[in-house]
């Protein structure tokens, strides 16, 4: 106690020392290019010889946010591709967890099975996934003329290149997968069971007991999921490059194009912002609503 | 009665067999077909209905996508070994020294920062893109060739901020795990005189192997699939590593679809053999992480 007390500055200094490195991080690789992203959010920035030239020009890049018919159909796209793969991720998932924590042969093999693609690199992924959708050659046209579905154009086609993207980010559900069956497996077999006995069917205890003491798994699911989707980027630069007529030009992409090939890197930071405040405000919102839904055991 | 009951539960679950091996088969459809077809020529690939078994397996295809001319492959393959390696080392120290300090000092402002370690983690990376970007480029960075010794070195992006504690969750992860592992091991070391780096070093670290095992493997993937990073801050065609190169070799052999996915298929080997290796680390670390949203 007394000891302590006496030279607490060293505790402190020991302190500081080995968290320096995230401390120095956090200012130099956030905090300052936060602060950077929102003074380059007001300027027009030019490439010339000299390097980056900026210029304040005031509102004008978010002027241009609201006006510009490419970033609204780029955060169409996002917004489209969010609300669609999101849900659907988790109730496949999660389906998937109920599957592979029931007494089933091989159960290993199915868990790794399905994680597999996950562990695929996300460029080679892309590359194969662009010819799995090819019209003529692909193997998805190959696999629903087995069921009499006639071939179709899907990253060709404007209207199907975006749910082709839904369809294969189900593919890549794994990690959600695994954080599910691990929370299954923390279910109490005796709360089923009494429940069981009580006469509560199966449908009972899925909805009145397994569901509730996984929300806050599926909140964080939830919540990861949103964020990564508003932030789809690599597939879409690879596979259609945002093509047909920027049906799969998502935000990231538009404000890559904008900052590293156009360089309207002002511009850029104005469309990162308002993407930044779209998935911070949803992360916030979810905290928020999360109240009503989520429950914490004690 | 309680024979039919049986009888309908064996039933349900036989049903249930099947049908996971159907959707499991699907799930790896797409690859097994890229392996299969990295072993096609150039006209089994454009057969329909798709074959799925080559009639013979052309390992040419794989000597072919090194040694055609364009893209240097083998300097990819350097490069990114390089880029991994020194970006997890990186992450490893980094992450341990700082989860030490959360998990065992005391300092003021220590809550603080972990609070604003745990927002990071929901922080679209989006925003410090650009910024970032440019202050590389003021640091000189970028396409940087080291003064005197003269040796071209553009990676400094890549591997400097994992140095910094830069993946909050992995920091994360060690907390979790320091927290579960007794304090009086602590003070015992202490009475025998080690100090702080000691304690950290010859008593933690050793309990903490699993973790460690879950964030290399996890750092491993992540730093091994970074796309978006490598495509703005390397521009010399034999400064790249892997996950550009394999993008370029796409848009170049537009019709050797053979050779793509034997390019993709060396990509994926690494990370197929580490996943077969230290699967159980993967599944751990996530489970870990899936907690953390608690």
């Amino acid at each position: 106690m007394t000891n302590s007390k006496r030279i607490p500055w060293r505790d402190w200094l020991a302190g500081y020392l080995f968290a320096s490195p995230f401390i120095i991080g956090l200012l130099v690789f956030v905090a300052y290019p936060i602060g950077y992203a929102l003074w380059l959010a007001f300027q027009k920035t030019d490439l010339d010889f000299g390097g980056l030239t900026t210029k304040f020009v005031g509102w004008a890049n978010f002027e241009k946010v609201f006006t510009d018919p490419i970033a609204q159909q780029a955060l169409y796209n996002t917004a489209y591709y969010t609300v669609f793969a999101v849900p659907l991720q988790l109730v496949f998932s999660f389906l998937l967890a109920m599957m592979l924590t029931q007494p089933l042969r091989f159960r290993d093999f199915y868990r790794a099975g399905f994680y597999l693609p996950i562990i695929v690199p996300v460029v080679a992924s892309a590359v194969v996934w662009q010819r799995v959708f090819h019209p003529d050659y692909g193997i998805l046209n190959d696999f629903l003329s087995w069921f009499g579905v006639p071939a179709q154009k899907w990253l060709f086609d404007k209207n199907l290149a975006k749910p082709a993207f839904i369809f294969m980010s189900l593919w890549q559900i794994g990690r959600q997968m695994v954080i599910f069956i691990a929370g299954l497996g923390n279910i109490p077999q005796s709360l089923l069971e009494a429940a069981s006995i009580d006469g509560a069917n199966a449908w009972d205890r899925i909805t009145k007991i397994t569901l509730p003491l996984m929300t806050p798994l599926i909140f964080y699911n939830l919540v990861i999921a949103i964020i990564a989707s508003f932030q789809i980027f690599t597939p879409a630069l690879i596979m259609t490059d945002g093509g047909p007529e920027n049906s799969t030009l998502f935000s990231v992409l538009n404000i890559y194009r904008e900052g590293f090939l156009f360089f309207n890197m002002g511009y850029a930071s104005a469309l990162a912002w308002e993407l930044f405040v779209i998935v911070i405000g949803f992360t916030i919102a979810q905290f928020y609503i999360s109240q009503r839904w989520v429950y914490y055991e004690e | 009665m309680s024979i039919n009951k049986k009888t309908r539960q064996l039933l349900s679950f036989t049903a249930l067999q099947i049908f996971a091996t159907l959707l499991v088969l699907t799930f790896l459809m797409p690859t097994l077909w890229m392996i299969s077809s990295s072993f096609k020529s150039s006209t089994e690939i454009f057969v329909v209905p798709i074959k799925w078994i080559p009639d013979s397996l052309r390992w040419k295809n794989y000597i072919d996508a090194f040694t055609q001319p364009a893209l240097p492959m083998w300097d990819f393959i350097k490069n990114t070994v390089m880029v991994v390696t020194v970006s997890l080392l990186g992450t490893i120290v980094s992450s341990v020294m700082v989860a030490y300090s959360f998990a065992r000092l005391q300092w003021p402002g220590r809550r603080l920062f972990f609070g604003i370690m745990i927002a990071t983690l929901m922080l679209p990376g989006i925003i410090t893109l650009i910024p970032r970007f440019i202050m590389f480029k003021d640091f000189g960075w970028i396409n940087l060739t080291i003064p005197i010794i003269n040796v071209y070195f553009p990676w400094l992006p890549l591997v400097v901020p994992p140095w910094f504690a830069g993946t909050g969750l992995y920091v994360f992860l060690m907390y979790q795990f320091m927290r579960g592992i007794p304090d009086e091991l602590d003070e015992a070391a202490k009475m025998d005189g080690a100090n702080r780096l000691q304690i950290l070093t010859r008593i933690l670290l050793p309990l903490c192997k699993p973790v460690l095992a879950t964030i290399a493997v996890f750092g491993l993937i992540q730093y091994y699939n970074e796309f978006m990073e490598p495509l703005i801050y390397l521009s010399k065609l034999d400064s790249w590593v892997l996950a550009l190169g394999i993008r370029a070799f796409n848009d170049t052999n537009v019709q050797n679809w053979e050779l793509v996915f034997s390019a993709s298929v060396v990509m994926l080997i690494p990370v197929l053999v580490l996943f077969i290796v230290a699967q159980r680390y993967f599944v751990q670390g996530i489970a870990m992480t899936g907690f953390g949203g608690r």
